[in-house]
């Protein structure tokens, strides 16, 4: 078997917009050094399809990226070939129609695989298309060629991309594409990470209001029964908000003898039921006292 | 090299492969990591671990290889009662919790957990775990959750502490091939009928190029229909009281179902089918459908599917006035019957462990309406019932 040759082995050590926990900077590593394609999965929000962006901004990677929807099959990701156009031509007469390459269309593995320099494949969101979809692209990750049969050739990467790919669970993965994969789970954030996370995207923060909204969003976090937690992108929302209203660090602060719904909730809370629920609580505490 | 350590993985019945195995040995003889138990420990997990419901008891085989490095039951850290007790009803087998019934409160309840643990104590080597989560949680706040329950807030990402707190399959399923909503989709797959009925919409390409080429090259566009999965599905399901225990088994199957049959009607009954039905538990009093209407709708093509635990008294079977709901002038026997004779393709999923079967009166009496047509909710099981319903 051919090898395809290897990207150059540089490492990855998180951005100055994106922080990685160590255990991720190895995931990605490993993937790197293994040519093996790394699978993310985790809480919506917590910066999956990112991971991609940054490592291959910090790589100096261009990146290729393929968002998967329930329709999408995976010849997509590969060619199509336009049929349509070319009957079409054929008929006004169009010299065009001689050479069926004219009418192969390349999908982002095609082009990822083109790509004149190491670069990044980000196959976004696996789990929103059919059961098999991951299946028949097996071979494609495995060996980095593929071939087109409507003009006879293989195409074969000319250097292996860090394929990226990112799962929200909705559906399993077969065993087998799994088994090729590196897994990696990206828990919710500590408060120490989360502290660092929001110092990278409000590098001015005063410290005292992100210390009340971030107690203030690890309380919400801990309540039971909500059907959507928040997550770190909604906590940087609801951080913008508070910043841009102006808002003072005792108004976060839920005391004993001080029980309040904080300003601009609905930022955090975005299922109606949740809002319900969230207020309702606060309510109870309020007059149990 | 390790080969110890893979067998401890294999046994804690973490699905791990010899693929995976020498990829952790080439990256470890790659250089991947510096010798450091801590990278070593996040290198093998995330290469042989590819779900996070088995992290922890990845953690625990770990630690277990590892000796040296603390393993400690904790019972201090505050758990809380309710989930004590939601936990226990699952641990529990049904003569337990009989006998817990007996004993009552909640507080025998927890007596009972601390003295699994203990025991649990002593058991490591031996795999037999009792306690922790399932992996996709039981009490599915919305459904899918993703890390379980987690006691002491111990993140996924921390490496030192051995989590007692395994993940676990529910006792019931010990000799059955976990049945994850995959392996149901692919289980109800065998359902399937496609055909191209409807309104022409889809371009068809190879039919297109026939008739241009008898055409003598003039185009000649071909329309048709879209393929689609024919097949009806009319599912009933038993709601509340003894169901309570298999809430999440059945939301999957439902889920499932509605992702697979483009024709599912679903109508839910409680205990056994009289004369009414009803579509949303919440309106269960008011929008009733009456089951002769549902019989006189719903063609003798659709398959016909109960699920219920088929657990009940006799009389709520089989005499007239039975039912724990209301007065009913029929017997239940005699509507089962009566839909039976309607819907040819018909099968009965039952969540209750196959073992269990035979001592319960009425689960032997609805297997004999069903003529036998009763199957277990596992992997097996979902497969003859739809093999069953596509004869």
């Amino acid at each position: 078997m051919k090898t395809v040759p290897p990207i150059t082995p540089a490492s990855f050590t998180g951005s100055s917009t994106y922080v990685a926990t160590s255990d991720l900077k190895l995931a990605v590593n490993a993937a790197l050094k293994l040519q093996r394609p790394l699978l993310v999965k985790g809480e919506p929000g917590t910066g999956k399809t990112m991971l991609a962006e940054e490592v291959a901004a910090a790589l100096g990677m261009p990146l290729f990226q393929w968002h998967i929807k329930s329709t999408t099959k995976a010849q997509q990701g590969l060619y199509e070939y336009d049929a349509v156009s070319r009957l079409r031509d054929s008929q006004l007469g169009d010299a065009k129609v001689n050479d069926i390459r004219n009418y192969i269309i390349k999908g982002v593995l095609w082009q990822a695989f083109e790509a004149t320099e190491p670069s990044v494949l980000l196959i976004d969101e696996i789990d929103k298309a059919d059961i098999e979809f991951p299946n028949d692209l097996l071979r494609e990750i495995d060996r980095m060629e593929f071939y087109v049969y409507e003009t006879r050739e293989l195409i074969r990467a000319k250097y292996r991309p860090l394929v990226i790919i990112t799962s929200n669970n909705e559906k399993e993965l077969p065993d087998a594409f799994l088994r090729r994969c590196f897994f990696h789970y990206i828990a919710f954030p500590d408060a120490q990470t989360m502290q660092s996370i929001v110092e990278v995207h409000h590098p001015n923060l005063k410290q005292d209001l992100l210390a009340a909204a971030l107690k203030s969003f690890y309380q919400i976090r801990a309540l039971p029964g909500l059907k959507k937690k928040p997550s770190t992108s909604e906590l940087i929302d609801w951080l913008k908000l508070l910043l841009a209203e102006d808002i003072a660090p005792a108004e976060l602060y839920q005391t004993d003898e001080n029980v309040l719904i904080p300003p601009l909730h609905g930022a955090l809370l975005k299922n109606e039921q949740d809002l319900q629920l969230f207020e309702r609580l606060v309510l109870m505490n309020r007059n149990h006292r | 090299m390790l080969i110890d350590f893979f067998l401890q993985l294999k046994k804690a019945k973490i699905p791990v492969s010899i693929l995976e195995f020498l990829t952790l040995l080439t990256a470890l003889k790659q250089g991947v990591i510096k010798p450091s138990i801590d990278e070593f420990y996040q290198l093998a997990r995330m290469t042989l671990v590819k779900d996070e419901q088995y992290f922890d008891r990845f953690d625990q085989a770990f630690g277990n290889y590892f000796q040296g490095i603390e393993n400690i039951i904790s019972l201090q850290p505050d758990i809380p009662l309710a989930w004590l007790e939601k936990q226990l009803q699952r641990v529990l087998s049904p003569e337990e919790k009989a006998a817990l019934k007996k004993l009552g409160g909640p507080e025998a309840l927890k007596k009972r957990l601390v003295e699994l643990l203990q025991k649990q104590k002593g058991r490591h080597a031996g795999g037999n775990k009792w306690l922790g989560t399932g992996g996709s949680s039981p009490f599915g706040h919305g459904g899918y959750h993703p890390e379980g329950f987690r006691i002491g807030g111990a993140s996924a990402g921390n490496r030192t502490a051995i989590r007692v707190w395994e993940a676990r399959e529910f006792k019931d399923y010990d000799n059955n091939l976990a049945l994850s909503p995959r392996n149901m989709k692919i289980a109800l797959r065998r359902l399937r009928r496609f055909a191209r009925t409807g309104a022409v919409l889809e371009f068809d390409l190879d039919n297109t190029i026939q008739s241009t080429a008898a055409n003598a090259g003039m185009l000649d566009i071909k329309m048709r229909p879209e393929r689609h999965n024919q097949v009806k599905v009319l599912l009933l399901m038993d709601v509340g009281g003894s169901m309570d225990d298999h809430i999440s088994k059945v939301a999957e199957l439902f889920s499932a179902a509605k992702t697979e049959f483009k024709h599912l009607e679903h109508f839910y009954f409680h205990n056994c089918v009289y004369e009414r039905l009803w579509q949303s538990n919440r309106r269960r009093r008011d929008q009733v459908s009456a089951t002769q209407d549902i019989i006189n709708r719903y063609s003798a093509d659709y398959k016909l599917i109960f699920v219920g635990d088929a657990t009940m008294s006799p009389y709520e079977i089989l005499s007239a006035g039975g039912s724990v709901e209301f007065d009913n002038r029929e017997s239940g026997a005699a509507w089962l019957k009566r839909l039976l004779h309607h819907f040819p393709h018909f099968a009965w999923l039952n969540p209750e462990p196959e073992a269990v079967w035979q001592y319960r009166q009425s689960i032997e009496m609805v297997q004999n309406l069903m003529q036998g047509h009763m199957y277990p909710v596992t992997l097996a099981g979902l497969e003859s019932a739809m093999r069953q319903l596509s004869k």
